[in-house]
């Protein structure tokens, strides 16, 4: 247990500091998977148009002037709008597309849940048979009734 | 019990797509609305120019289509990486010089464009007409665009009338549609 703790403490260690690295010396590359071009809709490390390579240069030049990861993506976004960037920020209205998905699987896995309780209490021991009905599941009191009256009325 | 969470989920289900389906809805209407002008323009219909509020390249503020009513507007959409919107930039220029002292205004709207980029293009090509920075591409849809260059016509009533031109526009073009925005009867 103690391995398995000091293995994720570890993980997310590293985890945290490669993001550092990341967001202090962000690389072309990285950034090209997480800005989109504004006139063909994808990530600029696909697109070909004329504002994407233009994008791809001034990236360049903000990465070689010692700009961060979040200052080249904000100088963006203030010139482009936030479609610029491919994944959207989690605040405001943006949040419902981080929200939502996470929302739908909480609510699949309730259904789930509920499902499946249902599903195997269904199947628990069954009700001990009825002495009198020979093996036989019980009649219902009410059909019991009207059979008896309609045999004491045939016999009458 | 069980039966209430069935219905609440139920519900909720439903409301989900009826918003999901009202999203669509709302950006197809968003979409042809731009779309509709083209059409309207080609009929032979006035129809009220979208109206912006946009920065100018230069710093100065901001300028609205509002400001402009009284006057003919060429509005000119632009970005500086575009071919053709450099071989039509001394066009409109030279229209300009032409028409600035006749109640005419040319504004270039500048979108999906870098700062810089804009500001170096209007530089190069001596622009001297009004330049603003549509940064969150506002007009793209709103005016109905599918490329750049475009331009649009506006009336001294704030409506669109002429030719909707796509790709660069001609002297003649310029000239044509200009004196039909300054004496479009109403």
């Amino acid at each position: 247990m103690k391995r398995i703790l000091l293995a994720t403490v570890l993980v997310a260690l590293a985890a945290s500091g490669a993001a550092s690295a990341s967001e202090q010396h962000p690389t072309l590359a990285e950034l090209e998977r997480e800005l989109i071009c504004p006139t063909c809709h994808e990530t600029l490390a696909v697109s070909t148009s004329p504002i994407a390579d233009r994008m791809r240069s001034y990236i360049r030049a903000r990465i070689a002037a010692g700009d961060t990861k979040s200052e080249i993506k904000a100088s963006l976004v203030d010139q482009f709008g936030e479609g610029v960037l491919a994944a959207p920020p989690k605040r405001g209205f943006n949040l419902l597309a981080w929200l939502l998905p996470l929302v739908g699987l909480t609510i699949a896995a309730a259904v789930i849940a509920v499902l499946a309780r249902r599903w195997s209490s269904g199947r628990g021991e069954p009700a001990p048979p009825d002495p009198s009905g020979n093996g036989r599941a019980p009649i219902d009191p009410e059909l019991e009734r009207r059979l008896d009256e309609e045999l004491a009325r045939f016999d009458a | 019990m069980a039966r209430r969470v069935k219905i609440a989920l139920q519900a909720a289900a439903v409301g989900v797509v009826a918003l999901l389906v009202a999203l669509l809805a709302w950006q197809v209407v968003r979409t042809d609305q731009g779309k509709a002008l083209d059409s309207k323009v080609v009929a032979g219909e006035k129809p009220t120019a979208p109206v912006f509020e946009l920065d100018a390249l230069d710093g100065s503020g901001q300028v609205s289509l509002e400001d402009l009513r009284g006057k003919a507007v060429v509005v000119n959409f632009w970005a500086s990486w575009c071919a053709p919107c450099k071989d039509e930039a001394p066009t409109l220029e030279a229209a300009w010089q032409k028409w600035r002292n006749r109640d005419v205004v040319v504004v270039g709207v500048d979108l999906q464009d870098l700062t810089s980029d804009a500001q170096r293009f209007v530089d190069r090509y001596d622009v001297s007409y009004p330049v603003l920075r549509d940064k969150h591409n506002w007009t793209w849809g709103r005016y109905g665009l599918s490329g750049l260059p475009e331009t649009w016509f506006v009336d001294r009533e704030g409506r669109l009338v002429g030719e909707h031109v796509e790709g660069p526009v001609t002297a003649e073009e310029l000239d044509r549609n200009i004196q039909l925005a300054l004496g479009s009867p109403s």
